[in-house]
Formats: C-alpha cells, structure tokens, sequence
C-alpha cells in the first residue's frame, strides 16, 4: 500500500467526543424505566465532537450511534463524516421477549444478547424465565421450585446470575422485566410446591396430573405473597409480568372442589371468570409491593379488572389491530408483540415483514394511539437454545428494532436493506453472529 | 480393545460409489470384534460402535454386549454445500465433514461456483476468481484447499463430487473469462448485462476444455456435477447473433434446443477426459442425449413436476437418479421439519423394481443464499440426520417416535462432540 498523499494528512482531525449529561442527576446510579429519556443531541465537527444528553440514556444511545458514524478506510485510518443528529425514540418500551424453561439458556448467552440489543438500542430485557418445561429460577424464599423444577441442578440462575443480567444490562440501558406467568404455564411449579397445582380428575378420582395454578385455595394465595414479595425485592423494575395466557380450564372443571368454589361464587359455568378471580388476586398482591403489572391480553379479553396503568401485552396475531383498538380504547396502555414472534423461522428474507409493521395502523383517536408503549420481538424457546439463538434473533430483530425507534415515515425498503447489512457486517465484527441478510459477504469476515 | 479385522482395505484409495460399506461388530464378554471387507466399512463400524459406548453415573464406559450386520441401503447418500452464494470458510467445510462422517453420509457435493462468486483458484485461469471472488485474498480456496478438503473428506470414508454448473449460474465466471457469457441485448444495443455462457462460440468449447481438465486432474471422484439448471433464454434471445444461430441450425424458437446442444458437447468433453457426469433434471427434461450411466438429480418439486414422476420418469427411460426434491434443507419452516425429511420414501413412485434398482441415493441440500458460517451447523444439524438415516436404514425403518427419542439423544452426543446442533424441541441434554 502507498502512502496516503500529503495533502491529504493535512485532514481535520476528532481528537474527543465530549460527552455532557444535562440532568442534575444524570441517572448513573439508577435504573432505566419507562419515562428516563433516551434523546440525545449529538454534533459530530473538528476537533472535538459534542455529545449532550438529558440522562445517561440517552447518551448511551448517543454513544452507540456515534459507533455506528465511525467507519475504516482502505488505510486502515479511522474516519467520521461531519454531521449534527437531534435523535430520540419513537416508542419509549422497545423489548426482547427471552425465554429460559423451555431451553435453559446459559449466561453468557444473555449477556451476548444483551450487548446485541444495545447495538440495536433495545431497552427492555423481557426475560420469560420460568414455565411449564423448567423452572431455573433459584428462588431464596422456595428453593424447592428450582431443585425440583429446573431440568438439572446445574441448569439455574443463582441470585447472583440474576444480579449479574440486571447489572449489565443496566449498564447498557437496558430494563429487565421479569415474567413468572400464571395461573396457566406452570407445570414445573407443581414439583417443588406441593398443593399449588389443581390435580385433574377423571370419573371421580385423581389422574395424578395437573393444571393451573389451584386458584380456590388460601394456601396458593399465602404462596404467591411470599414469593412476590421476593420478586419483586430481587428485580429493581417497576414492573413486573404476570403472563396469564393460555389457562386451560379443561382440568379446573374436572375438579370437584372447584366445581364446588364455582358454584358458591355465582360463576356459573364461566371459568374466564375463575381466571380473572385469580388474576386479580395475584395483581393486587403485586400492587401492594408497589410495582406495575404487565399481561398477556386474556387477562384483559376475559375482563379481569385491572389497575389504571396495567399494561396489556397484544400477541395474538389474528386481529391484533382490533385488539389494540379495545385495549388502548378501554384506557389502557399497551405493547405490541403479535407481528414480531421471532421464533416462527420461515424461508426467505422476513426481516421485510417485520420491517413493514405499523404499530399505529389501528383504529383509534390520538389519545388512543398515544397508549401504545411499544413493542417486543419474541424469541419462544421451543426451537431455541445456545447452538442457534443468536443467528435466528439477529439480524432480524434489528427490523423491529429501528421500527420502533425511528419516525413513522422511515419505510424505505431498500435504504433498509443497504443499511441492514451493513449493520449485521458490524454486530458481526463484535462478535455477534447474526446471520446473513442475503447472499454476499462482509469485508472483514475471515478465512 | 476392539479389535478390528479388514480383509482388503484399499487404506491408499478413494472411495468410490461402488466401494463396500457394509461391517460386522461384535460385542460379547471378553472380546470385541469388528470385521469388514473394506476399510470404508471399517469406518462406518467405527461410528456405529462410538454410538454405543454409554458412560453412567459414576464415569463409567460401558457398551451392551451386541451383533451388528450393518450395510447400507443406498450407496449414495450426499450433502450439497453451496459455497458461492456465501463464502464458507475452510474450517466450516471440515467441521461439516466430521458430522457428516457421524451420519454416515459418503458423499460431499461441492456446489463450488455459482453467479454471485467464483471461490475456486483455477490454476489454468487465475483470472476468474481473481475477477470473480467476493474478495481474491480472503473468500478464495487455494489449491493446497482444495487438496486438504479431499484428503479430509477420503479419510473420513467421503467422495468430494464438484460442482462446475453450466451454461447457468455462470455470472461470476463473466469477469475473470471475458468473451464467455452471452453478451445481452435491449432494442439492437448490448445491455452491458451478460447471460448464460454464450453457446454459438469456439472460444467457449476452448475454455470449458482447458477448465475440465484442470477439474478432472483436480478431483480425483470419477464423477463431476456438471449443473445444467435453471437456464434462462431471455438473453440468449435477446442476441442478433445467437438469433442468427438459431436460424442456421433450424431450431426455430425452440432454446432448448440450443441448450442441448452446449450441454451434449459439454459432456463429450468432459468423457473425453474420462470422467462421469451427474447432471440436473433439466439436462433430462429437455431431451439432451446422455450417456447411459449419467446420473439425473433430481430437485424440483412442485404442482407441474412433482418429483415422484420425475422419478419414474428418469428411471423408466433407464437412467440412474439422485433425489434431493424433498430435502432441502435450506427451506427452513417452523417447527419438527425433520420428521417431513424423514418420511420421504425414495422408491416410492411408479416403477418396476429394474427401475427402483437405478436410484443410487440422494442429497441433502444446504444451498446458501441466506447461510453461512454463522448458521450452518444449527441449520444443517440435527435435520440433515434424518436424511442420512433415510439413505442408510432400511424402508422399514420409520417409527416416528422411535426415531424422535435416537435423534434427540443423537444431537447431545453432537453437542458432546462439540457441534452446534440446533435442538429438536424442549428440553435438555445432560452433557449441557
């Protein structure tokens, strides 16, 4: 190689990014929540590039995106283009939904992702942690849930391994909203909590299994108050979610006691209503440790009532559109999870698809849509584990990633395409490894 | 010890489709013996006996006393790669043959070049991945490569059958062979595109010569992949002088008459060279006269040519086939993919048994469009074990759980193994 023409070294030179946090308290002790902010106003000029943020956050932010302005030329010199961004977030809850029990994931897998999301300027860890195949969770209050539930003694998370993902993600802006979902979801409960399951009956006599949580007796009520109260000590978010999909009533029916309960409460034969008799117990429980509640939509579609501020999770993908209508139109804010469930692989380029959602395409008054908090790309673990978590979440993740943070109007398919592999190239080259968007190479993969 | 006993082990050669799989293993108190015609039979023995050994709870080795009298059903039971779509580095191709050696599959299809890059140093034409490689320092295979990844694949009891796919996917050959490609027209003007390679030229016949000989001395397999997929005539058409062609040669507006006529000189060159050819369903379907033993892959599986007629037709007009339609496993989907994968039944079509004698295996395809060494071995493993089984066991092999429960203990040995096989449903290996 030649060397580069003088003139050419007589460039404008960046000898420091100043970094300026505007707050009195600039949040670098706290947590991220909901309302921290995450704008940032970054000027890129020589000598020296100012980057000024309200809160830490938003100079994390800020921080990533000059990263991503800094490219290498055939020198091996590093440049960046003069250039002024005035940035922030369109939707303020921008989430990935993992989930442990039906693989366990180990560490370094979490945190791998963590730095992803980072990259991608994710902010919300949803960590689907427990259900009905395995409970990892080392709980200090039950600690028969995991010597019992977890698929193997060493397949755990330690309060310690819990600390850990909440500090580095932390570090990163990054929330980590805990899902110990019930009354359904809860098989692995069952073997280290004796009682706390209803047992199935059939012709009059117990079948040996199990089903949702036994939502007639004191004792599952006096458990759930112990163990959120641990909960909700050990995750420092707000909020906390309590799942409530999916309950199968076909057990609760089978049971005499609870056929029973049901009679003496008027239910009738409306088991949705046992379901949210439950469900409101368990959010008062959690209410009471003075932290949020999110849910799965059923909570919401069976007319469990629920707090002012509980945020509705919409996933079901048949007519989620409606669903945000009613959910935001009976004044409730929600997150948008139905188009970006990650784990349903398909062949081709679906980046596009999820690219091309719009979360506000539903209708809805201004009020309304303002109830929208954002969204989440699950990635469910019936198919994932370690061996191909990262290439199945990224980069395709990235699409709902930008869908989220950017305007409304930032739709060019193409420009996306350009930019996207670019980005995957990079996540690359730190040790991320994404998979390809399509057919080419990145200059710095190796042999 | 295991002692193992050869008759004729032929250790120094190259497997061949007709080479001797079959062993005989023997496990009793006191004396382990495993016995084969051939060393390849050797090597699969060695597998089945390395999937046997168990270890329990205190450390312990320990294996069931047992008799084996293993042969497999097809002889040809391959895995594509497509390393021109996405570059794969040398080490992806060798982990890709250990686990491939795992299966038991024995036949690694080299789907080499292809339009988007031209990985492969041709020491006759050192242009054409200069030209035609992602990039000619970092995405290329040298000669010293390409030999490794033979002698790798030998050692592992694996034939490495290359894939040099003409007169199509050929747009990354345009910049290191100027003149190759059809030079595509728009009104009376070139386009600056280019298409197939271009049919109606000496200087065509010239290179592919010199560039088959250099392949044939290259690979030591007695058979090459000659492609002949998926040409499109739109270029062709669109040229004055192949217009001109077509008109002397009295094809009317029939191209695939122009195809044939490429491909059928393509093939007398590449006999000439002493070498056998497999070759796309396309090659057949449009009536090109093939030498007998040619073997037809076939691939496509839609409404119009549903691959079991394909099948029957190949086989009734007696030629040799190859299936892979059903097993492409780069059509990831969600969800237990491999039990599809694995109820496919390659003789189940219309046909005499003379007929159902001439299908010699099949082929797993991983091609690479949207692959690369970030996803290749989840994505290939365990689903491509499924295929391997298919080709190896009997018909009669087919109880769905039964094989559920061998290939979800099959991928914890992989993990054990080290390889990134991707879980078939919930769960846990105990080795995790």
């Amino acid at each position: 190689w030649g060397r580069r023409p003088l003139a050419a070294r007589a460039e404008p030179e960046l000898s420091e990014l100043q970094v300026v946090i505007e707050a009195p308290d600039p949040g670098c002790d706290s947590f991220p929540h909901l309302g921290s902010s995450e704008a940032y106003h970054l000027t890129v000029t020589e000598p020296v590039a100012v980057l000024k943020a309200y809160e830490v956050w938003g100079a994390l932010r800020g921080l990533e995106t000059f990263s991503q302005l800094v490219h290498e030329d055939d020198y091996g010199s590093f440049l960046v283009n003069e250039s002024e961004i005035n940035d922030f977030p369109r939707f303020a809850h921008r989430g990935i939904l993992l989930d442990t029990s039906r693989h366990y994931l180990p560490l370094k897998s979490i945190l791998t992702n963590l730095d992803a999301m980072a990259f991608n300027k994710f902010n919300v860890f949803h960590w689907h942690i427990v259900d009905d195949q395995s409970f990892p969770y080392q709980s200090i209050y039950f600690p028969e849930l995991s010597d019992k539930g977890a698929y193997s003694c060493n397949l755990i998370y330690t309060p310690a391994d819990v600390r850990l993902v909440i500090e580095y993600a932390r570090l990163r802006g990054i929330r980590v909203i805990p899902e110990f979902d019930t009354p359904g979801h809860t098989q692995s409960w069952g073997k280290g909590q004796k009682d706390l399951l209803t047992p199935c009956y059939n012709g009059g006599q117990p079948t040996g299994s199990f089903g949702p949580v036994n939502p007639i007796l004191n004792t599952t009520y006096d458990f759930m108050t112990k163990f959120f109260k641990e909960i909700s000590s050990v995750f420092p978010d707000a909020y906390i979610h309590l799942g409530g999909d999916e309950v199968d009533f076909t057990c609760w029916k089978s049971n005499p006691e609870v056929k029973e309960f049901m009679k003496k409460q008027g239910f009738g034969s409306d088991y949705a209503k046992l379901e949210s008799y439950y469900i409101q117990n368990i959010l008062d429980i959690v209410s009471s440790y003075n932290k949020g509640q999110i849910i799965w939509q059923e909570v919401f579609d069976h007319k469990a009532q629920l707090k002012p501020d509980t945020v509705v999770q919409v996933w079901m993908a048949n007519s989620y559109a409606h669903e945000l209508s009613s959910v935001t139109g009976a004044g409730f804010p929600a997150v948008l999870a139905a188009p970006w469930y990650l784990d349903y692989i398909s062949y081709g380029q679906d980046w596009k698809k999820y690219y091309r959602v719009e979360p506000l395409d539903f209708p809805g008054s201004e009020e309304q849509k303002k109830l929208l908090i954002g969204g989440e790309a699950c990635l469910w673990g019936e198919f994932v584990d370690a061996t191909n978590l990262t290439p199945r979440l990224w980069p395709r993740a990235s699409a709902v990633g930008e869908r989220l943070w950017s305007s409304r109007d930032v739709t060019d398919l193409q420009d996306a395409y350009r930019r996207l592999r670019n980005h995957r190239c990079r996540m690359l080259r730190r040790g991320i490894a994404a998979e390809p968007v399509f057919v080419g190479y990145c200059a710095h993969e190796g042999r | 010890q295991l002692l193992v006993y050869v008759a004729m082990p032929g250790c120094d050669g190259f497997p061949n489709l007709d080479s001797k799989e079959s062993y005989k293993l023997i496990v009793s108190k006191g004396s382990m013996l495993l016995s084969a015609e051939a060393i390849w039979g050797v090597l699969r023995g060695l597998e089945t006996f390395s999937q046997l050994v168990g270890r329990d709870e205190n450390g312990t080795y320990y294996i069931n006393e047992t008799e084996i009298v293993d042969f497999p059903r097809f002889p040809h039971r391959g895995l594509l790669l497509d390393t021109s779509r996405h570059y794969l580095p040398l080490r992806a191709i060798l982990e890709t043959l250990d686990v491939m050696a795992y299966n038991k599959f024995n036949v690694f299809h080299w789907h080499i070049v292809d339009d988007p890059s031209f990985p492969y140093e041709s020491s006759t034409f050192p242009e054409l991945s200069k030209k035609g490689a992602f990039n000619a320092m970092t995405h290329v295979y040298t000669a010293s490569d390409v030999r490794a990844v033979i002698e790798y694949a030998r050692l592992h009891g694996i034939r490495v059958i290359p894939e040099f796919d003409t007169p199509g996917h050929t747009l990354s050959w345009g910049p290191g062979a100027p003149g190759l490609l059809t030079p595509c027209y728009v009104v009376q003007e070139p386009s600056g595109t280019y298409g197939p390679i271009n049919p109606i030229l000496n200087s065509t016949y010239e290179f592919v010569t010199s560039l088959f000989q250099e392949v044939s001395s290259v690979f030591p397999d007695f058979f090459l992949h000659l492609g002949g997929d998926e040409v499109d005539f739109t270029c062709w058409r669109s040229n004055p002088k192949i217009r001109a062609f077509m008109k002397e040669m009295d094809f009317g507006d029939d191209y695939k008459k122009l195809e044939s006529l490429y491909i059928q000189r393509l093939l007398e060159i590449v006999s000439s060279l002493g070498k056998g050819y497999i070759v796309w369903q396309e090659v057949f379907d449009n009536d090109v006269e093939v030498r007998p033993d040619t073997i037809i892959h076939v691939w496509k599986e839609n409404l119009l040519t549903p691959y079991k007629e394909e099948m029957a037709n190949v086989t009734r007009a007696g030629y040799h086939a190859l299936l892979s339609a059903p097993w492409y496993l780069n059509r990831i989907s969600y969800g237990q993919d491999w039990m599809e994968a694995y109820r496919v039944e390659p003789l189940d079509f219309r046909g005499s048994p003379e007929q159902k004698a001439l299908v010699i295996g099949g082929e797993a395809c991983m091609w690479g469009e949207y692959v690369d060494v970030t996803n290749l071995t989840p994505r290939l493993w365990p689903r491509a074990g499924a295929v391997a089984e298919r080709l190896w066991s009997n018909s009669t092999v087919r109880n769905m759980d039964d094989a559920y429960a061998r290939l979800s203990e099959f991928r914890c040995t992989l993990l054990g193994r080290g390889v990134q096989a991707e879980p078939l449903y919930v769960g846990y290996c105990e080795n995790e």
